[in-house]
């Protein structure tokens, strides 16, 4: 039984805002930037001082230690200095009595700016040689010499919007002054160590004064990889300067408007192809939007050119990727990290190559799904491909023939409701791309009792990775999982953790976690065999709690034997580490070897488009995913078809809207609409690929929570095929998301100059 | 404003000075330390904070799905609140039970709320299918699960308490013994009409109070104003009606949205339009917002105040004893600008009902299907004979700073034959009539190109089989 699941649905779960409070704690919070680039000419915080209830208003004066919060660029500061860079950027934090008071004292802050040019366009920030790092290319083959050999060449542009975490829990923390003047936090992050070293930078603390705390986050998705991190470090230096506890959360629409979301994508491709649908090459140029500062920009943009070529083998490829600096939010790790985007240039580049062809996509899908033998065109050799697979038992299992003579004769029949098919093979690397997070420990304790408990530096934000833990740990000893209990994610307990993040959570940790088990489990079975006086403890084995040697049940129980070894002086407890083996990346010559492994898996999405009034809807997911062994069905389920809606969503409803002086428009949950219970698919068939295995997950599990994302980008092209029966649409522009308005102008472009005539 | 309460929270009576403008929410998890019930979006539009709110109407208890952060305080005097702690009870109630057994909560974060809202529609109905329980949990948001094994979850709670459902009677006692409901539940009524005996909740006027209905626009836009404000409600103004009165439909102006989609002489008199109704907020929200909320809100795009334009509606506006009124097509001087006074409130809204060869028909189209303010939305209503109109009204939001009456669109189709070319005539004068703006809900251009579609859904679905569809797509 899910432990954590039963605390929710009573409402008995904690986050940050539900923590009962020490006496005397204060409330923070934050006074942003209104302007998206100015310079700071004057700033008076005199009348917020004499406001009722003000504690403090705390400015980068304040800041004892280095005023920088940047984890790979060191180019972001926790509180502005002179200039601001984005609208929503900190500028004075406000410690109050309460939270009211504090907002409220937002208001009495006097500043003037002296406003500066604004960009929000990647290309504009591009041509204006605005970049938040050197260009990077990723190459094989030379595509160059290749183009004229093709048959068909096309080139074309894509656009491709961000997208809001909507966590449902805002980030937020608490912080608490402790002894010796150091300081406990307690976060919404996925990231304790990125809080702890910046909260020591800022503060100017050795690391181990500061202690960070993380019990459960309220939804995640990446939002809270480095962006929890300044929320908690403005906290701790209010806890500093005023030796008191000091909470803040940012209400709803100050986190819309302060925090980065996924990188928006400006991108060219050209593609070359054989009559009969084989790609030779592939050409790619990625603009991404980084808004304001570096923040994770580099590393996901890498990521992007990991997966520039989605499940396919090209020969020839070459993939540039330039991190733009813009005057938005600092952009940020979002489910996928960059992959998402350079898949949907891909399939882009496919669906206009199929029209121009005139084949279905999925003919030039299925030629070019990549097969163990082929090298990814970074060089990582191709071990254990289950693309074909997937493809095929997805074609042949949702029978693929069937699903379009349906959609034919609907179409038919109908004049202006139309229906639409769309395949999406999705082949995602697991593991962190920068090597050297690929790191977990884990200290697992055996009490008296028999009961254990597990500390490891995952965070549980949803994704079910405490219940995973719970399991293979419970599974390594063969006990009741009711025995084994996940403790919160502290870094006074397992230290230099790195973030919850990559879809590597499970794996990482619960690979120490096992490891951390095993250890205890070999001291448990010397103890049996010294207590049941026989010679030989690897004849001892634990099973369902009972104690046997050889094969035979003894007289041991589980909780006897945990109280002898305890009494004869063996230790119960273990500290692990575990590093995944063998993953490399060179970045002088972008080629190297930089995943453990990939999961593989086809989605065949319908849709159905209202060509008169611009509406449309999602009919039916059908996947077939390679899950690997499951450790838990039930939470590997869930985190495909929650990816998979987040997926649909990101590409068909959720548009972030910002006008040109770089203000968010889309600022509230009346202005940016997420998937509802109406607008998620009629039919979700989700099947689990028989017969995967993977030395590299937790009992040959493989990693869940961003392959099925990527799902969702059929569901674009469904809506797009749908839209070609009702009017011939093969110079549509592609851009992300599709919403009502694209459908409707798209359809009726000619009425609508019309219109506009009168 | 302090104000004296006396209500139920789950078990415990309450009573005593609150602020009574402060929102609900805030009272449950600051002052009560109740911390299931959650703050996400403080606009109602998201469900995390959903609560029941239960009241006598007709010596029983009715509850409904609010949304506490936008609720103010004042609203529960004399009724029973229930949040998720009020739920609970020894073991899992079924809805939590099936939520558990399907993995229907990731972060938990939402998942107060989904139970709540379930748990409602359980509490509310005594047969129990699956679109009944979707439409229950359509204001609530979910950012982890996709829905699907909340949808599972809700399948197989209505499945078992189905089949022990033979006689088709769900009551209050057999909930208890399901373990849906605490057994406190019991004793709710007879609380209820104690307290009710004891409060004397005075509609509180002079020094200008702001009057709320549902406070569902009003608490979004102004929170923290009205916190420190005096508030009037118009629920107190006397019980809310919608009835049918000598050719004409009234309604009251604190009656609610969902009031309205509900009502037996509305189904009667539209049939078609409870599928659109469905549309229009969410039913937390539909369960708050009145009507004349609606209407003075003035919003461009208010779905109920288009329906009522289109309908030719009245206004009778009301400050203490004195009564006058207007069209409501002449009740929007400009944006957010009303012929109205400070003091007068809208006490009821009427339009004539002589249903023989009418027709009426409204559409909506946003980003988001359901829960979603519109990009345009439009209605429209047709007194016809033969193939002739002889009466007819339309209007449309979205597309002017106020809902707006397409007068010269209406005067020409009336007296015209329904057939393409006058359709394509009038779709050209409704474009002269209309001035949109391009904003966060999409550009000029596609308001226009909307609006013209939206009108030949219009024709299409209300007279399809007299124009040539084909052609005028």
């Amino acid at each position: 039984m899910n432990t954590d699941t039963i605390k929710h649905v009573k409402g008995e779960s904690l986050f940050v805002d539900d923590y009962t409070l020490p006496e005397g704690t204060l409330h923070a919070a934050v006074f942003d930037s209104t302007v998206a680039h100015g310079k700071i000419k004057r700033l008076d915080i005199d009348k917020a001082l004499d406001f009722i209830g003000v504690r403090a208003v705390l400015t980068s004066k304040d800041i004892p230690g280095e005023n920088q919060i940047g984890n790979i660029i060191p180019d972001e500061t926790l509180l502005a200095g002179d200039e601001v860079h984005f609208t929503g950027e900190p500028i004075a934090i406000i410690v109050a009595e309460t939270p009211e008071i504090a907002r409220a004292a937002k208001n009495k802050i006097e500043i003037e700016f002296e406003e500066l040019p604004v960009i929000t366009d990647p290309r504009e920030a591009y041509e204006k040689g605005s970049l938040i790092a050197p260009p990077v290319t990723f190459s094989m083959g030379d595509v160059d010499s290749v183009w004229n050999g093709c048959d068909v060449v096309l080139e074309g542009k894509v656009e491709i919007g961000g997208q809001e975490h909507l966590y449902l829990e805002t980030q937020g923390a608490i912080a608490i002054p402790v002894e010796g003047g150091g300081i406990k936090i307690i976060s919404s992050t996925q990231s304790p160590t990125a809080v702890q070293r910046v909260a020591a930078r800022i503060l100017n603390f050795p690391m181990n004064k500061i202690e960070v705390d993380v019990l459960r986050l309220g939804g995640a998705f990446g939002g809270k990889e480095d962006q929890a991190t300044a929320w908690a470090v403005m906290a701790a230096l209010a806890t500093h300067k005023l030796k008191k506890p000091v909470k803040l959360v940012l209400d709803r629409q100050e986190d819309l408007r302060m925090t980065g979301k996924r990188h928006p994508y400006s991108a060219d491709y050209k593609i070359g192809l054989t009559s009969a649908g084989k790609i030779l090459a592939y050409e790619a140029t990625f603009y991404q939007n980084a808004g304001a500062v570096a923040d994770l920009s580099t590393a996901v943009l890498e990521r992007t050119l990991f997966h520039a070529t989605n499940s396919y083998y090209i020969p020839n490829v070459k993939a540039t990727g330039i991190s733009c600096r813009t005057n938005l939010p600092p952009n940020t790790a979002f489910r996928g990290f960059g992959g998402p985007q350079g898949m949907f240039v891909i399939e882009a580049a496919i669906h206009k190559a199929a029209r121009k062809l005139n084949i279905p996509a999925y003919e030039i899908q299925k030629k070019n799904l990549i097969q163990d033998g082929d090298k990814f065109y970074y060089g990582q050799q191709v071990e254990n491909s289950n693309a074909k697979r997937c493809f095929d038992e997805a074609v042949t299992e949702f029978n693929l023939p069937e699903m379009e003579e349906e959609i034919r004769k609907f179409n038919s029949a109908n004049h202006y409701i139309k229906k639409g098919i769309a395949l999406m093979p999705v082949c995602f690397g697991i593991s962190f791309t920068s090597s050297f997070l690929n790191q977990a420990s884990a200290l697992v304790h055996v009490y008296t009792d028999g009961s254990v408990g597990v500390s490891t530096a995952a965070i549980e934000m949803g994704q079910g990775v405490n219940q995973k833990i719970r399991t293979v740990v419970a599974n390594t000893f063969s006990i009741d999982i009711s025995r084994v209990k996940m403790e919160t994610t502290n870094t006074t307990r397992i230290a230099n953790t790195s973030p919850t993040a990559a879809s590597s959570g499970a794996d990482l940790n619960g690979n120490a976690a096992i490891i951390a088990s095993k250890n205890i489990l070999e001291r448990l079975k010397k103890s049996a065999a010294g207590e049941l006086k026989v010679d030989n403890p690897d004849l001892i084995e634990i099973k369902n709690e009972k104690i046997f040697y050889n094969g035979k049940i003894t007289r041991l129980s589980w909780e006897e034997l945990v109280w002898k070894t305890y009494f004869n002086r063996i230790s119960l407890s273990s500290h692990a580490y575990y590093a995944t083996p063998g993953i490399y990346f060179e970045r002088n010559i972008n080629q190297g070897s930089p995943f453990a492994y990939h999961v593989y898996g086809t989605a065949i999405i319908e849709s159905k488009v209202d060509c008169l009034r611009g509406r449309y809807e999602i009919e039916s997911v059908n996947v077939i995913h390679d899950f690997g062994e499951s450790i838990d069905t039930k939470v590997d389920l869930g985190q495909a078809e929650g990816g998979i809606v987040q997926g649909i969503g990101w590409l068909t409803v959720e548009e972030l809207v910002q006008n040109d002086e770089g203000k968010l428009l889309s600022n509230s949950l009346s202005t940016y609409k997420v998937p509802d219970i109406y607008s998620i698919p009629e039919k979700m068939n989700i099947r689990f690929l028989k017969n995967s295995k993977n030395k590299y997950g937790p009992f040959n599990s493989k990693a869940i929570g961003e392959p099925p994302f990527m799902y969702g980008i059929a569901a674009y092209f469904s809506i797009v095929n749908a839209m070609n029966e009702f009017k011939n649409n093969s110079g549509m522009e592609i851009s992300a998301p599709i919403t009502p308005e694209k459908v409707l102008l798209n359809l009726h472009q000619q009425v609508k100059t019309e219109a506009t005539a009168h | 404003m302090q104000e004296q309460l006396h209500f139920i929270l789950n078990n415990e009576e309450i009573t005593g000075e609150f602020n009574g403008s402060s929102s609900l929410l805030s009272f449950i998890r600051n002052t009560k330390k109740l911390t299931g019930t959650k703050l996400v979006c403080r606009e109602g539009d998201c469900g995390a904070c959903t609560v029941l709110v239960g009241e006598l109407i007709k010596g029983n208890v009715e509850y409904r799905t609010v949304t506490s952060c936008i609720f103010p305080l004042a609203k529960v005097n004399g009724k029973h609140v229930v949040t998720v702690e009020g739920i609970n009870n020894t073991g899992l109630t079924p809805v939590q039970s099936e939520f558990v057994n399907e993995g229907a909560t990731q972060c938990g974060f939402c998942t107060p709320g989904f139970i709540m809202s379930l748990t409602w529609y359980l509490i509310t109905h005594s047969d129990y299918d699956l679109s009944g329980a979707i439409n229950a949990l359509g204001g609530n948001i979910c950012r982890c699960t996709g829905y699907a094994s909340i949808i599972r979850s809700a399948e197989n709670v209505i499945n078992a308490l189905n089949n022990g459902n033979t006689n088709g009677s769900i009551n209050l006692h057999k909930l208890i013994e399901l373990n849906v409901l605490p057994e406190y539940f019991a004793g709710i009524k007879m609380r209820l009409e104690k307290i009710k005996e004891k409060i004397h909740a005075g509609i509180v006027t002079g020094d200008q109070p702001v009057w709320v209905g549902g406070g569902t626009d009003l608490y979004v836009q102004k929170f923290e104003s009205l916190v420190g404000s005096r508030i009037a409600l118009t629920e107190r103004l006397g019980r809310s009606y919608i009835l049918e009165d000598n050719n004409a439909i009234r309604l009251s102006g604190n009656a609610t949205f969902e009031e309205f989609k509900n009502s037996g002489v509305i189904k009667k008199y539209f049939p078609g339009l409870q599928r659109q109704l469905n549309l229009i907020a969410s039913l937390p929200i539909r369960n708050s917002a009145t009507i004349a909320g609606n209407i003075v809100n003035a919003s461009p795009i208010g779905d109920l105040t288009i329906i009522l334009l289109a309908l030719d509606a009245t206004l009778v506006l009301s400050e203490d004893k004195n009564k006058r009124e207007v069209k409501l097509k002449d009740f929007y001087k400009g944006y957010k600008s009303l012929n109205k006074s400070e003091d007068e409130i809208i006490t009821e809204i009427y339009f004539e009902n002589n249903f023989k060869n009418q027709k009426f028909n409204f559409e909506k189209v946003s980003k988001r299907t359901y829960l979603d303010i519109a990009s345009v939305n439009t209605a429209m209503f047709v007194e016809y004979t033969g193939g002739e109109i002889k009466r007819c009204g339309i209007s449309a939001g979205g597309v002017a700073p106020v809902p707006l009456f397409l007068k010269n669109t209406s005067e020409f189709l009336t007296g015209k034959k329904i057939e393409n070319e006058i359709i394509e005539e009038a779709l050209d004068i409704a474009q002269s009539e209309i001035s949109p703006i391009s904003d966060v809900r999409g550009s000029e251009a596609y308001k226009r190109l909307l609006l013209n579609q939206l009108i030949k859904a219009h024709f299409i679905e209300m007279f399809h089989a007299k124009i040539d569809v084909k052609e005028l797509i």
